[in-house]
């Protein structure tokens, strides 16, 4: 088929928007089930909410937002044809993505030795409310968790293209699509963060 | 403008020999829009006629009171995969999926859609998600027993394969939301010089919507469902009171979604018929941007609609009141359409060939089924039908009637333009006839038996319901008739029938003046366009 030669840079990017589109709204499903909850269970979300570990959150939403910067220099290096540059700031992103989820490994482990996990004796005997806000953490948390994975092979096998010289500065769309979709992941963690660790 | 009068001949069967390729990878691993459309096209057909021979099985129980063909459980499951199939394998991917990717590109003038890769990835997400339906029937539990709907708390606890078929209906989601954003960034991307908004057919203005609503309701039934599954796998219980959630936010998720997405059925169904009522009537559609601006208003309003699927559901009188009021708003627009395509028949020099036929069914069965509609959507005599037979009429009226009317006309319209060869004309008309006949007596019957107090979902009913539930299965045979007639006539006619060359119709969309079947690049060159979709003057057809 004769599509190759068809490039539509600005078609392209209104694609990935109207896709990260959707992810918002995924997740708006959940910052829903926590509005209504919140508002209906102040006290036990509070409880809960100081049993997280603000510490590594915070250490978290560092190495995610220092990520997303050096996923958007990534892009800048592509621009000025800096491939081995835009390589080797591709890696630090996906090595902050990997500590961050060691970072969330060590707290999820943590909460779960203490017997704190979603359908666990401890919580069914507690306060409804506290229930439903870590059921409400580890999905939302876990979902995202799942989105870091999924946006670091991403921008590992954009790297690799990279590498190839399939994405370079004259075509290099498919890296800031890539970088956009990290943005979003980073974007969540934004509103993640302060909704479970800090306002409570 | 003479392409109209004379258009070239067949090119040896254009998009099906032209690119030298054949065997089932020239089509499964395809990415040309036509052939992607007609992978399309086929699948949800095959998942309609299964939901078809569900819902007669359905209907068969119902003919009498009592034990007639099979249990309770087996009912169950059998409602509940006839619902599942007909939505979400058949009705939502149908319009867009099979006729958008067939017709949309060539109705704004352009090679393809913006991502023909996705495009073909997100008809294989379809075909896993189906699998996987198809695979949770028979494995785990047995097939789901919970409605279309799965409902909690009984979808988090009954004992049948609900995971699995959830898990599938999560793929199925994902490869609609692909589609949707195909389709917007096809629709601003890649319309032909001249091509102006102005000068879309109103078919890609319902499909442009339709996307609209693709992108934004589906990720909220995607969450939806992973609930679902994580309260049955890891007992989350988000939606259970005992352990501090709430069943009705489960109700809210779904509907946020699932409201919405009946316009993702209906919508393009409108496009279907505003785009055949004018040329079947010899004249410009009246009424070109209020019926465009419609479409968007039906997208926008319809998502914020979704409580009045809650009013016996606990909500708060307020919510009840607000959204009662939200789902008459969203009649108006609706109205819109209806009167503007009766204008356009209006003085019409109208012919009365088959997708002309359904068309116009579509319009009367499509009222009432709009008209029923406000019975429910008005609180106080939602209390007394809700949960009823009347509910299943007004349903099917909107959906069989109107979107399933809609697709048939879809099939005898545009189908001989993508094969080169036609149906007989007098068979297709006996087929409406026998369908619109059925269908009346077997939804009609339903409303009035809803009106009378019998439920939906029970396979057994009171003895003062057997008159009336004996008329609607007969009815159900006499509608099946039709189709069969219909798929015998129309498929014979596609593989075996008189050609069909030119613009036989008389259309003045692009489809209508490239060559039939049309060449996988569709243009020769790109073309430009001078005149409106429907300006039947200005493109020289008499």
């Amino acid at each position: 088929m004769s599509q190759s030669e068809h490039k539509d840079y600005a078609g392209d990017k209104l694609g990935m928007w109207l896709f990260l589109f959707t992810e918002v709204l995924l997740f708006g499903g959940m910052f829903l089930l926590y509005a209504v909850y919140l508002a209906r269970y102040p006290q036990e979300f509070v409880v809960g909410g100081h049993q997280l570990d603000v510490v590594l959150g915070a250490v978290n939403t560092v190495v995610l937002l220092t990520s997303s910067l050096l996923a958007a220099m990534a892009v800048s290096a592509i621009q000025r044809n800096d491939r081995r540059l835009a390589i080797l700031l591709l890696a630090g992103t996906v090595l902050c993505a990997v500590t961050f989820m060691v970072i969330k490994y060590l707290e999820w482990s943590a909460k779960i030795r203490h017997g704190i996990f979603p359908g666990s004796p401890q919580l069914a005997a507690g306060p409804p409310g506290e229930s439903v806000f870590f059921s409400l953490y580890y999905l939302t948390t876990g979902i995202h968790g799942l989105h870091v994975l999924i946006g670091a092979t991403l921008l590992t096998w954009v790297a690799l293209k990279v590498k190839r010289n399939a994405v370079h500065s004259g075509d290099f769309v498919l890296l800031e699509n890539s970088a956009l979709y990290w943005h979003l992941v980073d974007l969540i963690w934004i509103f993640i963060f302060p909704l479970y660790y800090l306002m409570l | 403008m003479s392409l109209y009068e004379h258009p070239q001949p067949a090119a040896e069967g254009g998009f099906w020999s032209d690119t030298g390729k054949s065997g089932i990878a020239s089509w499964i691993f395809s990415t040309d829009h036509k052939r992607i459309g007609l992978l399309y096209f086929y699948s949800v057909l095959a998942f309609f006629l299964i939901g078809v021979l569900l819902g007669l099985l359905l209907r068969l129980e119902l003919m009498a009171p009592g034990h007639t063909i099979m249990g309770a459980q087996t009912y169950n499951a059998i409602f509940t995969v006839h619902g599942v199939v007909m939505i979400f394998l058949f009705i939502i991917p149908g319009f867009p999926g099979a006729f958008g990717n067939l017709v949309m590109p060539i109705q704004i003038g352009a090679r393809d859609v913006s991502f023909p890769r996705l495009n073909l990835f997100s008809w294989w997400l379809y075909i896993i998600g189906a699998a996987i339906i198809l695979v949770s029937l028979f494995t785990g539990g047995g097939p789901p027993d919970t409605g279309w709907t799965f409902y909690v708390p009984f979808s988090a606890r009954t004992g049948t394969n609900v995971s699995l078929a959830v898990f599938g209906v999560f793929i199925i989601g994902f490869s609609s939301i692909l589609t949707g954003v195909n389709f917007v960034t096809t629709i601003h991307r890649l319309r032909a010089e001249g091509m102006t908004w102005g000068r879309l057919p109103l078919f890609v203005w319902s499909l442009y919507a339709t996307a609209w609503v693709q992108i934004l309701a589906t990720p909220i039934l995607g969450i939806t469902l992973v609930l679902i599954m994580a309260e049955r796998l890891l007992g989350t219980g988000l939606f259970d009171p005992a352990l501090g959630g709430d069943p009705i936010m489960f109700q809210h998720l779904f509907w946020i979604y699932s409201h919405p997405a009946v316009y993702i059925m209906i919508l393009p169904a409108m496009g279907v018929i505003s785009d055949i009522i004018p040329v079947f009537s010899r004249k410009p559609i009246f009424g070109y941007k209020m019926i465009a601006f419609s479409s968007l208003a039906i997208a926008a309003a319809g998502s914020l609609v979704w409580g009045h699927h809650m009013f016996t559901s606990g909500m708060s009188d307020t919510a009840i009141l607000v959204f009662s009021f939200l789902t008459f708003v969203v009649a108006i627009p609706s109205a819109i359409k209806v009167f503007n395509w009766v204008s356009t028949l209006y003085k019409g020099s109208i012919s009365l060939e088959a997708p002309m036929l359904f068309a116009l069914s579509f319009l009367l069965l499509f009222s009432i089924g709009g008209l029923s509609g406000l019975i429910l959507g008005a609180a106080a005599t939602d209390i007394h039908v809700h949960d009823t037979h009347f509910v299943v009429g007004h349903f099917h009226y909107v959906i069989l009637g109107g979107s399933g009317f809609a697709f048939f006309a879809a099939m005898h319209y545009w189908l001989p333009k993508f094969y080169g060869r036609r149906y007989a004309e007098k068979p297709a008309i006996v087929a409406w006839a026998l369908m619109f006949v059925g269908f009346n007596i077997l939804y009609f019957t339903m409303q009035v038996l809803g009106m009378q107090g019998m439920p939906r979902r029970y396979y057994d009913y009171l003895p003062e319901f057997a008159t009336l539930n004996l008329v609607s299965t007969i009815g159900s045979w006499i509608m099946v008739a039709g189709l069969v007639l219909l798929m015998v006539n129309l498929f014979r006619g596609l593989l075996w029938g008189p050609p069909f060359t030119g613009n036989p119709w008389g259309g003045a969309t692009l489809e209508w003046s490239i060559p039939t079947p049309p060449p996988t690049e569709n243009f020769e060159e790109e073309p430009l366009v001078t005149h409106g979709p429907y300006d039947f003057k200005g493109t020289g057809i008499p």
